[in-house]
């Protein structure tokens, strides 16, 4: 297990501090082998070379199928998809949903910064009501997307929805450990993280914590 | 009725289905949508594994992520359903995953028709971001349904590209005689792309225009390497023709009887029938064209037949053509004589 993440995300992104709890995690518990991540395209493409597992790209929106089609085929795999709140709350929703509501046996992690990052900061399901972006420059007037509320109505009783954030890595770790345990017993997980976008947030130092903290105050963080 | 032991009276859907357990295909997703519907639905009954899935998206993703997993998994399309898939089929083009998809024609654009036609060749052969690197099959007959299927299932899993075996509704819900008996063919055995242990980074996407042009290219070469292997075409009476009739599916099917009634009226006709539509036998179609003086490409469909014809002539070849050309219309026989006895 690497002690870093190659320095492909931008500086002060969320995303390495996800990836390192999660490798920690497969290490302690010797899942390395097992695990199998499926990266959906966004921001999530460049952890590619991020964990020695076995890890590749899918298309946009469409890690939560092909992940299903391998986990079918490999049950004793442990599957996780990785993507942004675009790919999984939009584009990717009808199957994402379709995958709780079937309680399919794998962990989706979906990393919430409110934008579509990788192209530069446009409107996502998760935009909060008055934030400005490159496609609602005048500030966002539609409704806010809460996608583990919203699957809660239809996953299993025993699947595994929980919301956090990446000022709380240890968090992070029980909540991922929890979620793979759900794997391991046969249920859908879902693991969104509010993460850092100082890029597109255009935030520095504590106006990034700040920021997070905000977006607790309308993402409540815990189970669900 | 008199046939031998080994005869089965059955439908496309259920040749279909047994060719894929024939060709040891363990999982299909699917999604319902006519006329493919049946192929799924009798998979389902013989107690195979299945997902139906929520649209025809995750069914194609589910077959990627299966193949990568090592299983042979399969999924049955058609029109806009087919369409949808092409976003999984540039993923298998793209990280040459064995997809292998029956995709039983209807017709276009639009929801269009329900049951027939032969307007996606395009879309099969080069629908998607990409160069059409796939393998698709177009069988005249039932028993060819079940051989393209069985080809398919071997020739994806061998070479790792895409497979299309590119039906109708017509042959799909057409009940038949066939001796399946004698169709036998060993399999391709599969194994993981992704294998536990290993530690694989394998991206699809890239950072320099040269990596993405080297993988193209790679697969380029690959796809010219196996053509001479896998295109395959029906000659018939193209010894001594004056006129080529060209066409694929069903309707070379039909051509082809069209053929015999023409020469029993003394027209000098013969018929290539491109078995597979990607790669195309376009040794065997330069060859076949070099004495006739006239080829008529026909077809369900306005040119996309003719298109990837005039596409693989070598280019010193100097041909007149003429077309049929009947998008999402059946073809009849006599129709076919009717119109070629006029040139």
């Amino acid at each position: 297990m690497p002690d870093f993440i190659p320095a492909k995300f931008c500086v002060g992104c969320g995303y390495p501090i996800i990836l390192i709890t999660l490798g920690r995690i497969l290490e302690q518990k010797q899942l390395s082998k097992k695990a199998v991540m499926g990266l959906d395209i966004g921001c999530s493409l460049l952890a590619i070379d991020a964990l020695p597992i076995n890890i590749f790209h899918t298309h946009h929106g469409r890690v939560t199928p092909t992940m299903l089609g391998f986990k079918r085929a490999r049950p004793n795999s442990l599957c996780f998809g990785l993507t942004g709140d675009g790919g999984a709350y939009a584009i990717g929703w009808q199957s994402l949903f379709h995958s709780a509501l079937r309680d399919e046996p794998i962990t989706v992690i979906v990393v919430n910064n409110t934008v579509y990052a990788m192209t530069g900061g446009q409107t996502a399901p998760t935009t909060l009501p008055r934030q400005k972006t490159d496609t609602n420059p005048n500030g966002y007037e539609g409704a806010t997307f809460f996608g583990p509320e919203l699957l809660r109505h239809v996953a299993h009783k025993d699947a595994y929805l929980v919301r956090t954030a990446t000022n709380s890595p240890k968090e992070i770790a029980v909540y991922l450990e929890k979620a793979i345990a759900t794997q391991q017993a046969g249920h859908f997980s879902l693991v969104e993280i509010l993460s850092f976008c100082p890029t597109n947030w255009k935030t520095i130092g504590k106006a990034t914590m700040d920021y997070v903290e905000d977006l607790k105050k309308v993402y409540k963080v815990g189970e669900i | 009725m008199s046939h031998s032991s080994g005869q089965k009276f059955m439908t496309g859907a259920e040749i279909a289905t047994q060719a894929a357990v024939d060709a040891g295909a363990e999982m299909m997703y699917g999604y319902p949508i006519t006329p493919v519907t049946e192929v799924f639905t009798n998979w389902i009954k013989q107690g195979q594994k299945y997902l139906q899935t929520e649209d025809e998206i995750a069914a194609g993703f589910a077959v990627c992520g299966a193949a990568m997993a090592g299983q042979k998994a399969f999924t049955a399309t058609s029109g806009p359903g087919h369409i949808l898939m092409q976003d999984a089929l540039s993923m298998a083009e793209g990280m040459r995953l064995p997809f292998v998809a029956i995709v039983a024609q209807r017709g276009g654009p639009s929801s269009g028709t329900v049951i027939y036609s032969q307007q996606e060749v395009t879309l099969a052969c080069f629908g998607g971001n990409g160069e059409g690197l796939r393998l698709v099959y177009s069988p005249g007959t039932l028993a060819e349904l079940y051989t393209l299927i069985r080809r398919a299932f071997n020739e994806s899993w061998q070479y790792y590209f895409p497979a299309i075996v590119l039906t109708d509704g017509y042959t799909v819900k057409t009940r038949g005689l066939v001796d399946l008996e004698n169709l036998k063919m060993e399999n391709v055995v599969s194994a993981p792309l992704v294998v536990e242990g290993e530690i694989k980074h394998w991206p699809n996407i890239f950072t320099f225009e040269e990596e993405l042009y080297s993988e193209v290219m790679k697969s380029k070469t690959d796809f010219d390497k196996i053509t001479a292997n896998i295109a395959t075409a029906e000659e018939y009476q193209t010894d001594d023709a004056e006129i080529l009739l060209i066409a694929h599916g069903i309707v070379g099917a039909a051509t082809k009887v069209a053929v015999d009634q023409l020469r029993s009226a003394g027209k000098k006709v013969g018929l290539f029938r491109p078995i597979t539509l990607r790669p195309l036998a376009a040794a065997r179609l330069n060859n076949a064209v070099k004495k006739v003086k006239k080829i008529i490409c026909i077809e369900s469909s306005l040119g996309q037949l003719a298109r990837i014809i005039k596409d693989e002539l070598a280019p010193d070849i100097q041909v007149s053509f003429e077309y049929l050309q009947y998008p999402g219309l059946g073809i009849e026989i006599d129709e076919i004589v009717s119109r070629v006895s006029k040139f």
